[in-house]
């Protein structure tokens, strides 16, 4: 009974699936799917080559510091960094009294409730403090961005595939619309207030190229900021926002893997020891 | 317990001898995993399985029951608090990303142990319940581990959330009050959230418990072996301790090797990007695809693009999703051949090796796009599961042939021994098929 059971209903799933493969196959070669322009232009990120790249690498402190400035100095401006703290700064080389320094004079104030009047007012930030979002909610930041919310940054360099090479390439990617692209896609003209970057998953966003001219941000440490070196400058600091812990892991795994090899191999010791005499036949 | 010859429990301390006169747990556990079971001497490392997957259990239990302490179960705050417990917790992003890596070798150790079962003919008599319950463990890991990924309520825990109990919302008449029955609202939210972690911390102690009945069910026959030939006497076996827990010393070694190097060094590679961004029910991700041990599952849902008469291929679709799990139970009287090990069925241990493949097509396809070629090939893939077990299996068992069987597990060793040339050839016992170790 079970057996016959089993056999229709699997000659019903089995035959219908091939029935769907066929209808499925017949309009296929009929009609074969459209291309489409992101299929065509769309880009996968280039290729650049940061310090914590491979499964030993680390940070480079001087590099997340100068990531740091470009951010301060143009990214925050719209996007906010909101599970990063002031204190955090430390982990990349600043010491404690830069870090209150950094937080005092941040240009956007964090909200806080007047101690005196108990209404709503702004203070500097504290150390202790996250970074407080350039925009009070949503709607003023959609208002002030052509209807477009700037993303919180703090995990883009997770939130995208290579996220690093991800936002460099974005940063570095922005170009006029190719004219092949308008002669196979005429309706795919890039938008009124919109930018074109074939690094961006439907080929038009609305932030405007934030890195424009070599030097838009003067380096403390001489390295010339060119917008190249710029944009690698930021993914790296935005890779340490997303994975501030990456160089505590990759030390604890080394000594994971370390003690766990010495541990399997005297297993394997013990194992064959135990099993001397089972091996050979009784 | 299984056998006569299995030593018997004797505390020498006096400390011990008062325990066991009140309580016998020493002696439970003496003779579920200690000396006190005899097992047989035979198992090749595809019996590891079991007991990597308990030690699976455990390792998620306790990252579990520390992330939870640190979690905060509301649509508002719970996605910055898995963030708070990856940058300011002591060692918390250890905890997270040993929990979110962890269930995915958990899924590893069990897909190896159920295949394991599959080509050995592990769920044949007397060990049906043995399989029926792992079954019923592997139903519990799904739906526990589907859950876990909705509470760091990222872009795909919530959209998977809304894909999965819309798949209820597919049955006619009541699914859509099911749907809204489960979720506690029209869309995934603050409800669900609240209720899908008070359910991923519950379920897993109810796997535990299953596993424990399992082990018992396991335990009245014994463990099944490589020749798939009954225990004979006491030259086929030897105690559970000190050699298989000598052996399975050594595969947790080598497991958490290989979960260390994925976990401290490559911990984002099974996770979804998407899921790094807060969910946002106003923006649908491009692809909703569920986590990797679901792929073949997904790839069975979304092969059914033809409605059947009056019934809508969506519905065809779960329910060919959840046949493909079920039929699973129906095994032990699927397939009557009476030889149990694919070393000694050679019509079945090609298609065995067919079904393997045709599944990591299955996982490729439901991790791919919904566009074509890929459904198409997830149709064809998906029509050869079904036919596999319910069609294929009975045929096998009614006209193989199968290879002849060793006498008895000590002559399969001796045999292989012999052939390794450590031993001299007993006259006559030459004749045997090799046991590969493959499976």
């Amino acid at each position: 009974m079970v057996r016959i059971g089993a056999f229709l209903v699997g000659l019903f799933f089995a035959g219908w699936l091939l029935v769907s493969f066929l209808v499925g196959a017949v309009a296929f070669v009929s009609e074969p799917p459209a291309k489409t322009v992101e299929h065509e232009f769309h880009r996968d990120p280039k290729h650049v080559s940061f310090s914590f790249d491979g499964p030993l690498g680390t940070f480079d402190k001087a590099q997340l510091q100068r990531g740091f400035q470009v951010y301060k100095e143009v990214c925050s401006a719209c996007h906010s960094l909101k599970f990063v703290a002031f204190r955090d700064l430390q982990a990349i080389g600043y010491n404690e009294a830069e870090v209150k320094a950094i937080a005092k004079q941040w240009a956007i104030k964090t909200p806080d409730v007047d101690p005196k009047t108990g209404e709503m007012s702004t203070r500097d930030p504290v150390p202790a403090d996250f970074f407080p979002k350039p925009f009070a909610n949503n709607v003023a930041a959609a208002a002030a961005n052509n209807n477009a919310i700037p993303p919180d940054l703090s995990l883009m360099a997770k939130a995208r595939h290579h996220g690093s090479a991800y936002v460099y390439s974005l940063l570095t990617g922005f170009q006029n619309q190719p004219a092949e692209l308008l002669k196979e896609f005429p309706d795919a003209k890039t938008p009124q207030g919109l930018h074109y970057n074939p690094y961006f998953p439907n080929l038009n966003l609305a932030m405007a190229p934030p890195l424009t001219a070599d030097g838009q941000v003067t380096y403390g440490d001489g390295t010339k900021a060119t917008v190249d070196q710029m944009a690698q400058d930021v993914a790296a600091f935005l890779t340490w926002t997303a994975e501030p812990k990456l160089e505590n892991r990759r030390r604890a795994g080394l000594a994971t893997i370390f003690f766990l090899l010495i541990a399997t191999g005297l297993a394997y010791m013990a194992y064959q020891n135990i099993w001397a005499d089972k091996k050979r036949a009784i | 317990m299984s056998f006569p010859w299995a030593e018997h429990y004797t505390p020498k301390h006096p400390v011990m001898q008062w325990i066991d006169e009140k309580l016998p747990l020493p002696r439970l556990v003496y003779n579920s995993i200690g000396a006190g079971y005899p097992v047989p001497r035979n198992l090749n490392y595809f019996w590891n399985f079991g007991v990597l997957a308990g030690l699976a259990l455990v390792i998620q239990i306790v990252t579990g029951v520390i992330m939870a302490m640190h979690y905060g179960a509301n649509t508002l705050v719970a996605f910055g608090t898995v963030e708070q417990t990856m940058r300011d917790v002591n060692a918390g992003w250890l905890m997270r990303y040993a929990h979110a890596n962890g269930a995915s070798f958990f899924f590893i150790v069990v897909y190896l142990h159920i295949f394991r079962g599959l080509f050995y003919g592990s769920y044949k008599a007397p060990r049906e319940m043995v399989w029926l319950l792992g079954l019923v463990i592997f139903l519990l890991m799904m739906a526990t581990a589907f859950m876990g990924y909705v509470l760091p309520w990222g872009q795909m825990s919530y959209w998977g959330a809304k894909v999965i109990t819309g798949l209820f919302g597919a049955i006619p008449v009541v699914g859509e009050p099911i749907q809204t029955w489960l979720l506690g609202g029209f869309a995934p939210g603050n409800a669900s959230l609240n209720r899908f972690f008070s359910l991923h911390f519950l379920l897993p102690f109810v796997i535990a418990g299953v596993v424990i009945l399992h082990i018992w069910a396991l335990h009245i026959p014994g463990s099944s072996n490589p020749t798939g030939v009954d225990v004979k006497g006491p030259q086929d076996t030897v105690p559970f301790h000190p050699y298989y827990t000598a052996k399975d010393g050594f595969g947790a070694g080598v497991f958490l090797i290989l979960f260390a190097i994925l976990l401290f060094f490559a911990p984002n590679y099974l996770g979804h990007p998407d899921n790094y961004i807060e969910a946002n029910p106003l923006s649908t991700p491009a692809h909703i695809v569920p986590e990797w041990y679901f792929w073949p599952f997904y790839a069975i849902l979304r092969a059914f693009t033809v409605d059947f008469f009056f019934v809508p291929a969506k519905l065809l679709g779960v329910l060919a999703m959840f046949a493909s799990i079920l039929l699973l139970f129906f095994l032990p009287w699927l397939d009557t051949s009476p030889v149990r090990s694919g070393n000694y069925r050679p019509t079945f241990r090609k298609f065995f090796w067919i079904l393997i493949i045709d599944v990591l097509i299955l996982g490729y396809c439901g991790g791919a796009p919904a566009e074509e070629p890929y459904v198409m090939i997830s149709q064809v893939a998906a029509a050869y599961y079904f036919a596999h077990f319910l069609i294929i299996l009975p045929l096998i068992a009614r006209f193989e042939k199968p290879l002849p069987l060793p006498a008895s597990i000590t002559e399969s060793v001796l045999n292989r021994t012999n052939i390794k040339g450590e031993q001299d050839a007993l006259p006559g016992m030459g004749a045997d098929p090799q046991p590969s170790n493959a499976g």
